[in-house]
């Protein structure tokens, strides 16, 4: 960004924080509440001492508004004065803790070593010390004095405030518009001042209003506890215990008492957190992408509903499957991506990044994170529907689950549960496949683990996931998958995280899995060593589409589309040292922004004014493949010259 | 573990120190004290000199602590200033409601938290909605405030509990847990809401991670995966979060013994306090102080049975 190093603009704070109807409301409730504390003697209309025994235990009326108390003391003019008392508490221990945290916390971060540990140390016992009972005890030292006690409160709760700004500073440190200060030599005092400061400014409001409430919960209990000034002068929390002593034959007195400490409290706490909420959106303005966008629509055609091979024994059928994100109006990510998955047989699916293979995969076994679901399509496993929101076909998902279908994912470390042995997880799974008792489902899981060629399988069975290596955890999750005895496997770049010795072991596993037990399995992956090297056929996806599908050997011998070409030459494996390799410039269009006409056009080094000028239908290009290209014929040409 | 339990011990007796020190440093700040209280405004200077001298107050400042810190390990905390009688016993004859208060108000705020927490993080929408604006509302509003409330609602609207007193368990469970009721509700509500929010926050987080994709496609139940490996990986950082709260509870006591008139140690304090009776706010203080060092040691033991990664590198 072309602004890092000047420091972002701080009234924008104020600015987010007036789209907050609520933060503004609290703000001003907050000011109406001061004001009126502060000029009581002249805006009250009684004496707030003056009683008359003729009105006493009223209600409200037009001569009281909020009412009498038990003494016929007009209640409105008691609370304005008791405000007096609770907010001047409340800005003493605000002031204080202020005084104290802030300079500290910024310096604790700003200077770092033995000054911060200390100061980490004192917070640590400060935070432990109770402080109602120090704040009771100061009572009784300092004679009563509501002062000493909030005094006490606010240098108690510096402890605690001063770890917050500690962390806000430290993590503001790095900000470029510092390191910048730092570089033109400005001396470290100017640094906190003119630029680390400033910046702390949105924490110092929040936590200051968020401890404001706090501190006016524990003024209205003292002074509910009958410290601070005796009565009859007017104290919020005295009003309140005079209120709760009558509470049964006067309850209404409850709720002006009560009520101006919840309207308090909860105004210093709601403005805290619409300060917070503005602060985080300043942190995020940065514009989103457009989700209004639909998926382009393409003339079906009759190529899109075949494709290349039938299997005649196909397991997995796949047909015009489209997944959406977001719930009114999603945005396609698949598009009507078509393909099947034959017995034994070894599917890649290849593409960059953005390119909706990931989804595709998901979508086959309905684990499509929050906010994403199948809005189109069919998905047919061992020919029964498992897509959709039907009842039925949710349940035949179910169904289907673990036994039919399973699913490895791309970081085996994370893929199980850092709470439970390797072997707990491997026997819950086979226990819910198997009717079978607790011995025979460990001996089973302890033969998948050995299955799996780890060299002690026992062992592995009691570690931890945090234990094992990445992969020895993948072999994990493998047998993990397994213990349903399924007959496809999805598995989402399997090697990605892996050492490439590693990579090359869970591939030759994965194989003689399928040669022995017959199983499919999809393969996931940006790597065309590993489509080499494992797969049996693959389909190639850009932008949600799928845009060309070939044996593996066919696909590597000569692509028929310019994106699996681009692909395929950027790839390092058959590249010569000294190389440079080609890259495609540009990157995927996201989803929301694709273009009517062929979607890689843009990055074409083939396009022709007529790919942009309508969609391109998928056309079958030779014995048992598909392509979406126009420029087929030059494509091969090209190659052949 | 062992370690760790040691280094908790050490640092809560650095803790004792600190905060009966300060009291003790607090007390030599101003002029005045408990003998001129005991005999009031008017009592002769001479009567006054002679009282300093037989409680000790005219030693300097860390006789006075040694001296104190010396009865500490003896079991003897001094006598009430107010009454003449021991400090130790005072405490003692209290200990039992403040402990049951607060064991009762963890308790609730742990299971009704959690519950509450991970119910809403299965459930979009309005009862999320509403866990927010209530979290608020208990977070802010203070529980003498939510104590009152209960009374008038429950004890003497509904007349299902009764409004004050306590009932020792010597003369009935039934009436003990009863009169237990509405101040341990008062003391949890504020500490359900904020285990409520953390604990949806992290289930929350836990439903999206990678384990739990990979549970569902192995067609392990629902139900299982939430109750179980959710709940369970929610409830790490929720623990430290429980033992903050049941601190809080413990604080919240001192208003709240007060409001139902129990005869705990918030009211021995409080009345204490207006009665400037420093050796029995001092006794409290390491009662207290007592009962925060167990609460963290419950918590460390928790956090770590249920943290694989914590308890095999200790």
């Amino acid at each position: 960004m072309k602004t890092s190093t000047s420091r972002p603009r701080s009234a924008s704070l104020t600015r987010a924080l007036n789209r907050k109807p609520l933060g503004v409301a609290s703000a001003a409730i907050i000011a109406l509440l001061v004001f009126a504390a502060v000029f009581a003697p002249w805006l009250s209309p009684y004496d707030p001492l003056a009683q008359d025994p003729s009105v006493a235990r009223q209600g409200p009326s037009a001569a009281h508004w909020l009412g009498t108390d038990l003494l016929g003391r007009d209640l409105l003019t008691r609370v304005m004065f008791g405000g007096r008392e609770s907010l001047v508490g409340v800005a003493e221990a605000l002031l204080v803790m202020l005084v104290i945290a802030v300079p500290v916390g910024i310096l604790a971060a700003y200077l770092r070593g033995a000054f911060d540990r200390a100061v980490l140390s004192v917070i640590d016992i400060v935070m432990s010390i109770p402080t109602i009972l120090i704040t009771l005890a100061s009572l009784a030292i300092f004679n009563n004095s509501m002062l000493a006690a909030m005094v006490t409160v606010g240098v108690l709760a510096s402890a605690a405030f001063t770890r917050v700004f500690r962390s806000d500073v430290l993590a503001q440190r790095q900000a470029p518009f510092v390191q910048a200060a730092v570089v033109t030599g400005l001396p470290t005092w100017l640094i906190l001042l003119r630029h680390v400061l400033p910046q702390a400014r949105g924490t110092i409001l929040v936590q200051a209003s968020l401890f404001a409430a706090a501190a006016l919960g524990i003024q209205t209990g003292l002074s509910f506890l009958a410290f601070g000034p005796p009565p009859p002068a007017p104290t919020w929390g005295g009003m309140v215990a005079e209120a709760a002593a009558a509470i049964q034959s006067f309850p209404w007195m409850f709720i002006p008492t009560g009520g101006v400490i919840v309207v308090a409290t909860l105004a210093f706490g709601l403005l805290g957190d619409a300060l917070r909420d503005a602060a985080a959106e300043q942190v995020q303005q940065r514009p989103m992408p457009s989700r209004s966008r639909r998926a382009v629509d393409t003339p079906r055609t009759a190529d899109d509903d075949a494709p290349a091979e039938r299997h005649r024994e196909a397991l997995l059928r796949v047909r015009e499957l489209s997944v959406g994100f977001g719930a009114d109006e999603p945005l396609t990510v698949v598009d009507r991506v078509s393909f099947d998955v034959g017995r034994g047989e070894i599917l890649g699916i290849v593409g960059e990044s953005g390119s909706g293979k990931t989804v595709t995969a998901l979508a086959t076994i309905g684990l499509l994170g929050r906010g994403g679901r199948v809005t189109g399509g069919s998905v047919v496993f061992e020919g029964q529907e498992i897509a959709g929101d039907a009842a039925g076909n949710k349940a035949a998902m179910k169904n289907v689950r673990g036994s039919g279908i399973a699913y490895i994912s791309q970081e085996p470390l994370v893929a199980l549960d850092p709470s439970f042995t390797v072997g707990f997880q491997i026997v819950e799974v086979v226990r819910r496949h198997e009717k079978i008792g607790r011995a025979a489902a460990r001996a089973r899981a302890v033969e998948l683990l050995a299955s799996m060629r780890l060299p002690d399988p026992e062992r592995v069975f009691r570690s931890y996931p945090h234990q094992i290596s990445g992969g020895m955890a993948q072999r994990v999750v493998i047998a993990k998958a397994l213990a349903g005895r399924p007959r496809l496997l999805i598995a989402d770049e399997p090697t990605t995280a892996l050492d490439v010795t590693v990579q090359a072991e869970i591939l030759t596993l994965l194989a003689s899995i399928r040669d022995e037990t017959g199983m499919s399995i999809i393969l996931v992956t940006h790597d065309w060593g590993v489509v080499a090297e494992t797969c049996d056929r693959t389909l190639v996806m850009y932008a949600g589409q799928l845009v060309e599908e070939a044996t593996v050997e066919g696909l590597l011998r000569s692509p028929r589309h310019p994106y699996s070409r681009g692909l395929l030459a950027s790839d390092p494996h058959g590249a010569r040292r000294g190389d440079i390799l080609p890259t495609i410039g540009g990157i995927v269009p996201p989803p929301g922004s694709w273009p009517s006409g062929c979607r890689f056009a843009a990055r074409c080094p083939m396009a022709t004014a007529e790919c942009s000028q309508r969609p391109i239908p998928l056309v079958a290009t030779g014995t048992a493949r598909v392509s979406r290209c126009i420029r087929v014929g030059a494509l091969v040409e090209e190659a052949q010259a | 573990m062992t370690m760790m339990v040691i280094r908790r011990v050490l640092m809560s007796i650095v803790l004792i120190f600190v905060s009966t020190l300060t009291i003790f440093v607090l007390m030599s700040l101003v002029p005045g004290d408990a003998a001129q209280t005991i005999l009031g405004e008017n009592a002769t200077p001479q009567a006054v000199e002679y009282l300093r001298e037989q409680l000790g107050l005219d030693q300097p400042l860390w006789i006075k602590y040694a001296n104190w810190v010396v009865g500490l390990f003896r079991g003897d905390l001094g006598t009430s200033i107010y009454s003449g009688e021991p400090v130790t016993k005072l405490v003692w004859a209290r200990m039992g409601v403040t402990f049951s208060l607060m064991v009762g108000s963890t308790v609730a705020i742990a299971l009704l938290g959690i519950v509450v927490g991970l119910a809403s993080a299965l459930r979009e929408g309005w009862v999320g909605r509403s866990i927010d604006a209530i979290s608020l509302v208990g977070f802010a509003l203070p529980s003498f405030w939510i104590a009152i409330v209960l009374v008038a609602v429950f004890a003497v609207g509904l007349r299902l509990f009764p409004a004050t007193g306590y009932v020792p368990p010597a003369a009935g469970v039934g009436p003990w847990l009863n009169s237990l009721v509405l101040p341990v509700a008062a003391l949890s509500l504020s500490g359900i809401t904020v285990i409520a929010k953390q604990m949806r926050d992290s289930a929350r987080k836990e439903l999206e991670r990678d384990y739990v994709r990979v549970l569902r496609s192995t067609g392990v139940s629902e139900t299982r995966i939430v109750l179980l490996h959710v709940l369970r990986n929610a409830s790490i950082p929720t623990t430290t979060l429980i033992g903050l709260m049941a601190v809080g509870a413990l604080s919240g006591a001192v208003f709240i013994e007060n409001v139902f008139v129990l005869p705990g140690l918030g009211s021995l304090v409080t009345s204490a306090a207006t009665r400037q009776d420093l050796p029995v706010i001092l006794g409290v203080g390491v009662a207290f102080t007592a009962i925060v060092i167990l609460i963290n040691l419950v918590v460390d033991v928790a956090y770590v049975s249920l943290n694989p990664k914590v308890r095999q590198s200790r």
